[in-house]
């Protein structure tokens, strides 16, 4: 059972993937994005990751794709024309993401961290849900927390800057 | 399903996430592509973590996501911006860095 | 105190006149720069007496200190003090030095009032008696190069005074390079004399030196050789002589310091201070009394037809300082002394003379075209006579004592020495005469426009127009750089006149100093310095020294009657003379024709490698270099620079491509 899940999710995720790169409007690739983010989460649930999941779905999958969603729909379809200016970067860079993939899986599969081939500890009843994080949050990853935080008022006050429209130019 | 499976699983989308950065020429795109490598980090994340049996690997997680979520709005601040000056939504068309 | 501080001051007040000059040139007014550059070298003349009677306070022998204010240089074997050395020679040379240029001091203040460059003058004299006094006061090789180098860039500085002039200048740059070739040797020579003796201090090398080399080895004629040189290019002596008479260029107080009294004599000074040596290559030492026999010589017949005033002169400091190398050559040291000191009073005295009579005729310096001048300018007139005299070692004046003092000596040696006695005999008659022909040509007859103007109204002529170089018609302005368009002769003015009335008497007096067999005063003070030495220990007897006197006198009379005769009685004489003997005059007249040699010789391939230099090599190799290290650099970074393409997807390229490649290194290696 937890192979045709790992199986279908893992379908999800990788389709979602392609479909980020290869579609040409980019409202589709949005679209596709939201399902991997969706495949995502199963995956996490798999783990016994509940939090993690749930907070993919929330935040990822609700908020920064909504973010997305409006941007897209503000600024309209970019079209993208088939000459490519740099030579070489069309049949260079499938290359490397295979090298790429394939160079990550050797290190991955002939490592010698042997716990990689089991599925894991036996974990608590506890693990993965939001107690535990919040405890751990709180805890022993409080500064990360309180940093995150004034990261993301950062994030707020750049973005506000960066889109304000200027006096002079809109006069 | 070992563990193998999630980080060959992650490995495979951030190469695909790197590939479509190279290829595609829209910064929207671009900034979604960066999506994918940023979850598939995660995925991995996660996965040591329940493979290690401790939650450590889940709060970074939650905090890459929370670093994601600001790139993504500053990045798309400056997409608006760009838009907003009528400069074509095109990343070889803005490279003004040129030495 | 004791000589030693008082050496120490001697030095030191020439140096801070030209010091406080250079830097007070625009505060101060010109008299007080005069008066500051007179008044600091006459201090250091009463330093160099006080030195001199502290040292008569002690007993001979012990009459040599050394005293040095610091170290150069200590180490590695090398041991270079600032150290100077205070014995009966470098006093009477700072005397000499000192005194006379107290009174040239006093001269230019009178001569060179209307000169713009008044305040450079001086500075630039007064560094020039500093240095001289340095070289003198040496008490090492090192700080004797020191000096030599100083008073070299003074002379150069001192010839191109007038520095807008192109024959000024160029006779600066002449005096230097071939000053420079003198300095080569002495450097050389030092060198030589460290790596021989381990030392460059005055006393450690002459302590060493007759144990370290054999007579005649090969070392020692090197060094001594190399002395040469640098004596040579000093004392212009031939073949390094070309110098000294475009150096008339200079303001004529220059030309009778440097070119007449001390520079010139810095190589005699040299030979005389390093006798040791000398003594230990007899065969240099015969080369250097040749060489100077041979300068003697032509100086002399070059100064018979040469028609410039001031040239003129400069051939006969020439040929006077041919007698001097002469004399502390083949080892009339004391002898050779005594006529430098003789030679300073009456040449400097002759340089005045023929300043203010160069003043009078508004620069102009060709004798042909003066005459008349006894009637106009009485006082100058007298003391040119006074000096040509001495020149011509008419008997009783000082010339006469000190030249023949020489010639005895070398009778005394015998042997192959009495060639200079006689030799030395001929070039004293072609002295007189052509010391009498300047005097015969100048003063009597009928006066010249310029003398006749003086005559009536007392004023000096002025031409008309714009002035103009006399020499090479070049036109010239009266800015700094230039003469000013007054001159000043030494009717006018009382410092010129005092300086050379006090030289007038020197020249005729000076030499009752040194009468042989009734006073040796100069003899007794120098001995101690040649202690040791066997050929100081030769002394002509009684009988040789009045023989000498005799003829000389002689000589001197006959020389004096045959200018005479030509100049005055029968003047059309010189020019059958002039068209009987033409190639001769000819050869006299351009100079025995070395600077065409030496323009042939050294010049023309000098000149020739530097063109072949810039060409080939210049051009070609450095320049090829240097461009084409510059093309290649500018080539790559061209290459390099396709990378900044301002694609972002071409760097995320680069980027991911460098993951991978760091990727796979990892792996290869950790498998």
């Amino acid at each position: 059972m937890e192979e045709v899940l790992f199986f279908a999710s893992a379908l999800g995720a990788l389709g979602g993937a392609v479909g980020v790169i290869a579609m040409r409007n980019p409202f589709y690739s949005v679209l596709a994005l939201i399902v991997h983010l969706f495949s995502l989460a199963a995956l996490f649930l798999l783990l016994t990751s509940a939090f993690v999941a749930a907070a993919q779905v929330v935040v990822y999958a609700g908020a920064v794709m909504v973010l997305y969603v409006f941007v897209v729909a503000y600024v309209g379809e970019g079209g993208e024309s088939a000459w490519e200016p740099i030579p070489g970067q069309r049949f260079l860079a499938p290359l490397l993401g295979i090298a790429l993939f394939v160079e990550l899986s050797i290190a991955v599969l002939s490592s010698s961290l042997l716990a990689l081939g089991t599925d894991g500890p036996d974990v608590k009843a506890g693990f993965g849900d939001p107690a535990a994080i919040g405890r751990l949050l709180l805890e022993k990853f409080l500064l990360p927390f309180e940093a995150a935080s004034i990261l993301l008022l950062l994030a707020a006050v750049g973005a506000i800057v960066l889109a304000a429209r200027r006096r002079e130019e809109e006069a | 399903m070992s563990i193998e499976w999630y980080i060959v699983l992650s490995a495979l989308l951030f190469a695909t996430g790197a590939m479509g950065i190279l290829i595609r020429r829209s910064p929207m795109v671009i900034l979604l592509c960066l999506e994918l490598m940023l979850n598939a980090g995660n995925l991995a994340l996660v996965a040591f973590s329940r493979m290690v049996g401790n939650g450590e690997g889940q709060i970074f997680a939650v905090i890459v996501m929370v670093v994601a979520a600001c790139e993504v709005v500053v990045g798309l601040g400056l997409i608006v911006a760009i838009f907003r000056r009528r400069l074509p939504l095109n990343v070889d068309d803005l490279r003004e860095l040129r030495g | 105190m004791s000589a030693t501080t008082w050496s120490w001051l001697v030095l030191l007040f020439p140096l801070l006149g030209s010091i406080t000059i250079a830097l007070g040139f625009k505060a101060l007014p010109a008299k007080v720069a005069g008066v500051i550059g007179t008044v600091s070298i006459a201090l250091a003349f009463a330093c160099g007496i006080a030195a001199l009677i502290s040292l008569l306070g002690e007993d001979p022998e012990a009459r040599h200190h050394a005293s040095s204010l610091w170290d150069y240089a200590s180490v590695a074997g090398l041991d270079i003090k600032l150290g100077i050395f205070v014995d009966p020679l470098s006093i009477f040379m700072v005397l000499v030095v000192t005194g006379v240029s107290t009174l040239i001091h006093l001269y230019s203040y009178g001569y060179m009032q209307s000169d713009e460059g008044y305040h450079r003058f001086f500075s630039y004299l007064n560094f020039f008696v500093f240095s001289m006094l340095l070289l003198v006061l040496a008490g090492n090789f090192v700080l004797l190069i020191v000096g030599w180098a100083f008073v070299g860039f003074a002379s150069y500085a001192l010839i191109s005074f007038w520095y807008r002039r192109e024959t000024a200048t160029r006779a600066g740059m002449k005096a230097f390079v071939i000053n420079v070739v003198g300095d080569i040797g002495l450097v050389l020579a030092a060198f030589l004399i460290f790596r021989e003796l381990g030392s460059f201090d005055y006393g450690t090398v002459f302590e060493r030196a007759p144990e370290a080399f054999t007579t005649n080895e090969w070392t020692i004629v090197a060094i001594c050789l190399l002395l040469l040189v640098g004596a040579f290019a000093k004392s212009a002596q031939l073949p390094l002589h070309t110098w000294l008479p475009d150096a008339m260029e200079g303001p004529t107080p220059v030309s009778s310091l440097i070119h007449a009294a001390t520079m010139v004599t810095a190589g005699v000074y040299l030979i005389a201070r390093t006798h040791v040596l000398f003594e230990l290559a007899p065969t240099v030492a015969d080369i250097a009394a040749f060489t100077g026999l041979a300068t003697l010589l032509v100086a002399a017949t070059m100064a018979l037809v040469m028609t410039d005033l001031k040239r003129a002169i400069a051939y006969s400091t020439m040929s006077q300082i041919g007698y001097m190398i002469m004399g502390v050559s083949i080892g009339a040291y004391s002898a050779g002394m005594f006529h430098l000191m003789t030679h300073a009073f009456f040449k400097a005295l002759l340089f005045m003379a023929a300043g203010s009579i160069i003043a009078a005729m508004a620069n102009e310096q060709n004798i042909d075209k003066m005459g008349g001048f006894g009637r106009a300018m009485r006082f100058t007139s007298i003391t040119f006579v006074c000096g040509a005299l001495a020149l011509a070692a008419f008997p009783g004046t000082s010339g006469f004592f000190s030249k023949d003092e020489i010639l005895a000596f070398a009778e005394a040696r015998g042997g192959m020495y009495l060639i200079f006695t006689v030799l030395g005999y001929v070039g004293a008659f072609l002295t007189a005469i052509y010391a009498f022909r300047l005097v015969f040509r100048v003063l009597p007859g009928r006066p010249c426009p310029e003398a006749q103007e003086l005559i009536e109204t007392g004023h000096l002529h002025h031409p008309h127009g714009p002035p103009v170089n006399p020499a090479t018609g070049e036109p010239e302005d009266t800015d700094v750089g230039f003469p000013g368009a007054e001159h000043h002769i030494a009717e006018g003015s009382l410092p010129m006149r005092v300086a050379m009335g006090v030289l007038a008497v020197l020249a005729l007096v000076g030499g009752l100093v040194q009468i042989p067999g009734v006073d040796d005063v100069v003899e007794k003070w120098l001995d101690p310095v040649w202690e040791g030495s066997p050929l100081a220990a030769i002394h002509p007897s009684l009988g040789q020294d009045y023989v000498g006197l005799g003829i000389g006198g002689f000589i001197a009379l006959a020389g004096i009657g045959f200018a005479y005769l030509l100049y005055v009685r029968r003047p059309e004489l010189p020019r059958t003379l002039e068209r009987r003997l033409r190639p001769l005059h000819t050869l006299f007249a351009n100079k025995w024709y070395f600077d065409e040699a030496i323009d042939l010789l050294v010049v023309r391939p000098a000149l020739a490698i530097g063109r072949f230099a810039n060409r080939v090599f210049e051009r070609v190799v450095v320049d090829g270099l240097v461009s084409g290290t510059e093309g290649t650099v500018r080539g790559a970074s061209e290459v390099v620079r396709t990378v900044q393409s301002g694609f972002v997807r071409s760097y995320a390229l680069l980027l991911i491509a460098g993951f991978a490649g760091l990727a796979l290194y990892f792996l290869l290696s950790s498998s």
